[in-house]
């Protein structure tokens, strides 16, 4: 009915009482919000403990907060965490067993942990992401009921960008600084002679009965050309792009490639590319016991393909150099990803290149393997 | 739901070699879907652990067994099993042989080691259908003659062939040495009437399935079982990505044509 309301404005006070709606509905509100000198995710009791004023500078293997005189409250990009750890926690624990008896054991599920969530200032590249976990979580022959169900009751208010970070390259896979459909409301900000204010668009009748709720104007044609045109100006302003060319062949291509060699003298095998990725799903499992030896559970947890025991085999892991692990990873993401779930695994957030230690930069290894490959094509000619 | 685990009562024992054990298993209570022959369950072994195993028996009861070989942690418990003790299994999980496809073709079956437990219940499938299936070769081949599992039973089935080879012969060791593809010579088959079902250690799988495509066997007729680390069986750990394909789901069970691309670049 509503998906088609109107657009509407909110100002920062509109916004206090859009989340002041949420946390009265019972939801888990989760935002960005300035944390360990980083904008990490944390559970917010009032829209006030949003970054207003803070911005960050990116490199790779660089990040700083900087202070922003427009007290812009989503003027940063992509942060240390992801939404994944909400909907996809690092460790959950899937069942357990109890020894009832000397030849009898009794097997439990567990009802998953599923707090009804609100996610507030999903950017547009996380939004994809998310879409792209519920395929891989949800989408096959069976699905990760704990990841559904936290989904299903989860309420996504996306944040579009205006200030894309100097790792971003969304745009140049398949996306862009405005949010896809998938959101309930999705905002943009605007900081003008006019004043602080977020344009509102309703994704779905959820989101539209929220700002039914909220005190709002609706948006005048001036405040939705600004808002259009500052998402296409960031459209224009990525900080980093992958080479245009069909990255699933060029990493067909690529197995054998001497460029695995080179990164992998920097690559420190550490996992934190997967850790802070958006779209990496890979869990391992443990069995811990009790003191009485008659409980134990299981236990999922987030694991790394950069891992040893990821490949693990009897006799010894299956991919042991860095460069096999490294080429898992960025195979992986570009291009049997699609294989495997229809689409890629990559969208351009930027964070694996932020949080490198080593500062090792997806788009320039993707680059040097297309220069790897167009100079082996030129010799065989 | 989250596949939770469903208890099986060990019935029966059998001790193949000096480190595999067959269990028999029948439901405590409700019992798992029917598995098929090349599908495999993911076996709990309380307070160790879980770890795939494939099927080597399968019985209309909802019984089924399992042949182990004990190598760590979770196969050390579970072969240390003794009748009346309980496990844990969820599944059935992954593709199957699809020996109906084999009809009325020569069906050649090359296992190593434990590689003939996912094989036995495709042999007795086909064996139990002598008109539906033109000859049938059963190539086994072992590290030494104690390593050879189901050595009785092999001998009794009514194949057109059946040869059996290990790498370390004993002094009482009268029949073949050496690696099994050397027996694909002694085996009766038209290679491009055959379909071939191969597993066990993968140097032993590419070393035949190359044989085989050599000797004319269609590369898509050849069917080899792959084995990788696998922590869920359902799609979402990601461990058990060769390339493109995640076995626990479009697996174990993968066709030459496939697999010999992914198995020929090393540490895929
Ligand atoms: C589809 C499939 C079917 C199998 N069928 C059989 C069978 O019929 N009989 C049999 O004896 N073995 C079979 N295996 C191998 C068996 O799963 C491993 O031997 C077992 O996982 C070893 O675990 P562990 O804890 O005893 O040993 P450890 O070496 O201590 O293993 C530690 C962990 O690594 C993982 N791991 C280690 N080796 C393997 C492996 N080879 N495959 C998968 N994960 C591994 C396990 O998750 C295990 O918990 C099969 C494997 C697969 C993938
Ligand atoms: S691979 Fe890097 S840029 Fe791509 S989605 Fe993951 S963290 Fe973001
Ligand atoms: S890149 Fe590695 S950790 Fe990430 S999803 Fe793929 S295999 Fe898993
Ligand atoms: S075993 Fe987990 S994805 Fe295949």
């Amino acid at each position: 009915m509503t998906a088609t309301a109107a657009p509407a404005v909110l100002d920062r006070d509109g916004l206090n009482a859009l989340v002041a709606a949420l946390v009265a509905q019972g939801r888990t509100v989760i935002g960005p919000t300035v944390r360990d000198g980083a904008v990490g995710l944390a559970e917010l009791a009032s829209a006030d403990e949003l970054p207003y004023g803070w911005g960050v500078e990116l490199d790779a293997g660089r990040y700083r907060l900087v202070r922003r005189e427009d007290g812009a409250a989503f003027a940063h990009s992509a942060g240390p965490q992801s939404w994944k750890s909400y909907l996809h926690p690092s460790r959950e624990r899937l069942w357990s067993a109890d020894r009832t008896s000397e030849a009898e054991i009794a097997y439990t599920a567990h009802e998953p942990e599923a707090p009804s969530y609100a996610f507030l200032g999903v950017r547009p590249c996380d939004l994809r992401a998310i879409a792209i976990q519920d395929r891989v979580l949800t989408g096959g022959r069976y699905a990760d009921d704990g990841y559904g169900k936290r989904r299903r009751t989860a309420l996504l208010i996306a944040a579009e960008c205006t200030e894309p970070g100097a790792t971003c390259f969304c745009v140049s896979t398949g996306g862009g600084p405005s949010a896809d459909p998938g959101y309930d409301l999705a905002l943009t900000e605007i900081v003008d002679e006019e004043g602080h204010r977020f344009l509102v668009r309703v994704g779905s009748d959820e989101g539209a009965e929220l700002l039914e709720r909220t005190p709002h104007r609706t948006a005048d044609p001036v405040t939705q050309q600004t808002a259009r045109a500052a998402v296409d100006a960031a459209r224009d302003r990525m900080g980093r792009a992958l080479p245009p060319v069909d990255l699933r062949s060029l990493m067909g291509a690529s197995l054998d490639a001497e460029r695995w060699d080179d990164v992998a003298a920097r690559c420190l095998t550490c996992g934190n590319c997967t850790m802070v990725c958006p779209t990496c799903f890979c869990t391992t499992t443990e069995e811990i016991t009790d003191l009485t030896g008659d409980h134990t559970e299981r236990w999922q947890r987030w694991d790394s393909c950069f891992d040893l025991d990821f490949s693990y085999l009897h006799g010894g892991p299956v991919r042991s150099s860095a460069r096999s692990r490294y080429r898992q990873w960025l195979t992986h993401k570009l291009s049997t990803w699609h294989d495997q779930f229809g689409t890629t695994g990559c969208v351009g957030c930027g964070r694996c290149v932020t949080w490198c230690p080593a500062g090792i930069d997806i788009t320039e290894e993707v680059a040097a393997l297309d220069a790897e490959r167009a100079a082996l094509g030129t010799e065989t000619d | 739901m989250t596949a939770v685990p469903v208890p099986h009562r060990v019935v029966a024992r059998r001790p193949e070699t000096a480190d595999t054990v067959t269990l028999h298993l029948e439901p405590v209570g409700a019992a798992l879907p029917d598995f098929a022959p090349g599908q495999f369950a993911m076996v709990h072994s309380f307070g160790r652990g879980e770890i795939p195993v494939s099927v080597s028996s399968v019985q209309a009861t909802g019984g089924l067994a399992h042949t182990i070989r004990s190598v760590g942690a979770v196969s050390d418990g579970l072969c240390a099993m003794r009748v009346g003790d309980v496990v844990g299994l969820r599944g059935p999980y992954g593709n199957t042989w699809e020996l109906e496809r084999a009809y009325g073709c020569d069906v050649l079956v090359v296992a190593g080691g434990i590689g003939l437990a996912p094989l036995r219940p495709l042999i007795l499938s086909a064996l139990a259908e002598p008109a539906a299936y033109r000859r049938v070769s059963v190539l086994v081949g072992a590290r030494t003659p104690g390593d050879v599992i189901g050595r009785q039973e092999i001998d009794g089935w009514p194949t057109a062939f059946t040869g059996v080879t290990v790498d370390q012969p004993g002094a009482d060791w009268r029949r073949d040495v050496g690696v099994v593809t050397q027996l694909l010579g002694r085996a009766p088959f038209e290679p491009d009437g055959t379909w071939a079902f191969v597993c066990g250690p993968e140097p032993m799988i590419r070393a035949t399935a190359r044989e085989l495509a050599e000797r004319g066997v269609p590369r898509d007729r050849i069917r080899v079982s792959l084995e990788r680390n696998m922590r869920c069986a359902t799609g979402h750990c990601g461990h058990c990505q060769l390339g493109p394909l995640l076995l626990c789901q479009v697996g174990p069970v993968a066709n030459w044509a496939q697999a010999e691309p992914l198995l020929s670049v090393r540490e895929l």
